[in-house]
């Protein structure tokens, strides 16, 4: 079959999972969510590597670096920022010591 | 296929998947942190894979291999650097220019498979990859200026376009016109696939600059979608699973965002990206005013009614977090919890300057999150509620919206006026982003405490702590 026809049928079920998926996530999470999503975009630093192997003229050089530096900012920032942002979230109850509590029978068995 | 190709495909896919579980581990607060990790694996993973397939096929030159290996490490310490510093109330702005690199790298990648291979390319990946240099061009100056307004630029601010929306038919037009010439004539692709960029780019301008600083939020979403479907199209073009699925994610995710702000505020998504709030709204509104005085009040009343209520309610809203006062109100919830009050945080969708904007704003001042309730949980609760305490929330409680024939009818509200007492604290007598008057602050058992969100918190704690001790 024809793979362009095997990428969209990809792409169409991808979007359907995607709405399914963010759907469900609660309005408390919304920030994060959007920066998380950003961070998953940074993916195109696959693409830039793939078309750097390629690349073998001045135009396609400064294509490669130029993608690389944005992308990479994309994809490092966007998941750091989004991990600080989530390590803020803590819920009342003592949920912490509830888990050490947990390791520590793990442990004793 | 031959067998790195095979693994490659199977590795991008296990990637893709670890991203769909980790946006699925998103809908709990529990979980998200973990799901953010096992999303970042994923990317780690693909990109590893990347390498391997890069050094197992061979490449064509040292230079490009350096100079993306420079690149790597340039981006990788402005990224983190960026992420490190920004301040939450920033957070915004950050995502908007995460996007603007993101959507900017996915048009390069486009661009790239378009110029140069030597001979023009076929119909197939001069369509997907001339879409993502569309998308990816207008993400990238749209998100710029989208970034620029809401760090509150004054150039920005000012500049106004002439022709009311004509610059924006003439653009997606002559865009539009460049794209559908660079597919029937490759021949001549550097022309039209420069054209069909430029043309992109200032789309992305006369796109974002008409519409108003309030509404950036949605833009930023609706630009995340693209960005997200541009990185899609660069993957049809090249055929990789993992960009095609990742973009498609992001796409959906964006699209389901910007929908369900949109309801939030009221207005059709169309309304919101062709700019500008209504003339129609002000107009009706200067003859409209409700009745009756507001009835002012002090810091002291305030904590007197507090420390005496059993059942407190915070309305947090963007001009808490404009005064910067989150840790006050905070520290004023911790103080009546001590004292044996109930205290919740009712979370308007839109509070804040994106969604779910004021719940990380709470988070970063400690609240735990499961104080902070969604309106559908915490509207039914404010008849108990003995003390509602508004901190620069305005329109969003605007009892008008229940009736039709207003700016915000329609508009779901928090259900303050319900509240035993209301205090609104709010720094000047000003009407909020819609241009109306807010009837709450007209009723019998609403009073107003006037001036600085933060100072006004802080005699408020100074009263409370004095009748405490």
């Amino acid at each position: 079959m024809n793979p362009l026809v095997v990428s969209i049928t990809l792409f169409v079920l991808a979007l359907l999972i995607g709405v399914e998926v963010i759907g469900k996530v609660p309005a408390t999470l919304h920030t994060p969510l959007m920066s998380g999503a950003n961070s998953i975009h940074g993916i195109v630093i696959v693409g830039v590597v793939i078309v750097a192997a390629q690349a073998n003229s001045p135009l396609a050089y400064v294509f490669v670096f130029l993608a690389a530096v944005l992308g990479t900012m994309n994809v490092v920032g966007g998941y750091v920022v989004t991990d600080r942002m989530l390590e803020m979230f803590k819920s009342s109850k003592p949920a912490k010591s509830a888990d050490t509590a947990d390791t520590h029978e793990e442990a004793g068995k | 296929m031959n067998a790195i190709d095979t693994v490659a495909w199977f590795v991008y896919l296990l990637s893709a998947v670890m991203f769909v579980i980790g946006l699925h581990f998103m809908n709990s607060p529990k979980t998200a942190r973990r799901g953010n990790q096992i999303s970042a694996v994923g990317m780690v993973i693909a990109v590893i894979m990347a390498f391997v397939h890069l050094v197992a096929t061979g490449f064509r030159s040292n230079i490009a291999i350096i100079l993306l290996l420079l690149g790597i490490a340039i981006g990788a310490v402005a990224g983190v650097v960026s992420a490190k510093k920004v301040k939450m109330t920033d957070m915004p702005q950050l995502v908007s220019i995460f996007n603007t690199v993101g959507g900017g790298a996915a048009a390069l990648v486009a661009l790239n498979d378009i110029l140069t291979p030597a001979k023009a390319p076929g119909l197939v990946v001069l369509i997907t990859a001339g879409l993502g240099v569309v998308i990816g061009s207008v993400t990238f100056t749209g998100s710029l200026v989208a970034a620029g307004k809401l760090q509150g630029v004054k150039f920005l601010r000012k500049l106004t376009l002439p022709g009311k929306g004509m610059l924006n038919v003439l653009f997606i037009v002559l865009t539009i016109a460049s794209f559908v010439m660079l597919c029937v004539q490759p021949g001549q692709r550097l022309l039209w696939a420069v054209l069909t960029t430029v043309f992109a780019l200032v789309y992305g301008l006369v796109f974002v600059i008409p519409i108003g600083g309030a509404d950036m939020p949605v833009v930023i979403s609706v630009l995340n979608a693209c960005t997200g479907t541009a990185v899609a199209m660069s993957g049809l073009a090249i055929d990789n699973v993992a960009l095609i699925v990742a973009g498609a994610l992001v796409g959906a995710a964006g699209v389901t965002l910007s929908i369900l702000m949109a309801q939030a505020m009221n207005r059709p998504l169309h309304s919101v990206l062709a700019g500008g709030f209504g003339g129609a709204a002000n107009a009706s509104a200067a003859t409209d005013g409700p009745e009756g005085t507001m009835k002012e009040t002090t810091a002291d009343d305030v904590a007197v009614q507090l420390v005496y209520a059993q059942k407190v309610i915070f309305v947090p809203g963007f001009g808490l977090a404009q005064a910067q006062a989150q840790r006050e109100l905070a520290d004023l919830g911790e103080l009546l919890k001590e004292h044996g009050v109930e205290v919740s945080y009712a979370i308007h969708p839109v509070a804040g300057r994106m969604p779910g904007h004021m719940n990380v704003l709470l988070a970063e001042a400690n609240v735990p999150y499961d104080e902070l309730v969604d309106l559908d949980d915490i509207n039914p609760q404010f008849p108990s509620a003995n003390v509602a305490l508004v901190v620069g929330a305005n329109d969003v409680t605007n009892p008008a919206a229940r009736r039709p024939g207003t700016p915000v009818s329609g508009m779901p509200i928090l259900d303050v006026d319900q509240a035993q007492h209301v205090v609104v604290m709010k720094r000047g007598r000003g009407r909020g982003y819609a241009g109306i008057e807010n009837e709450l602050y007209f009723e019998d058992n609403t009073q107003m405490l006037f001036g600085d969100a933060k100072a006004g918190l802080q005699a408020v704690i100074a009263a409370v702590k004095e009748l405490l001790a």
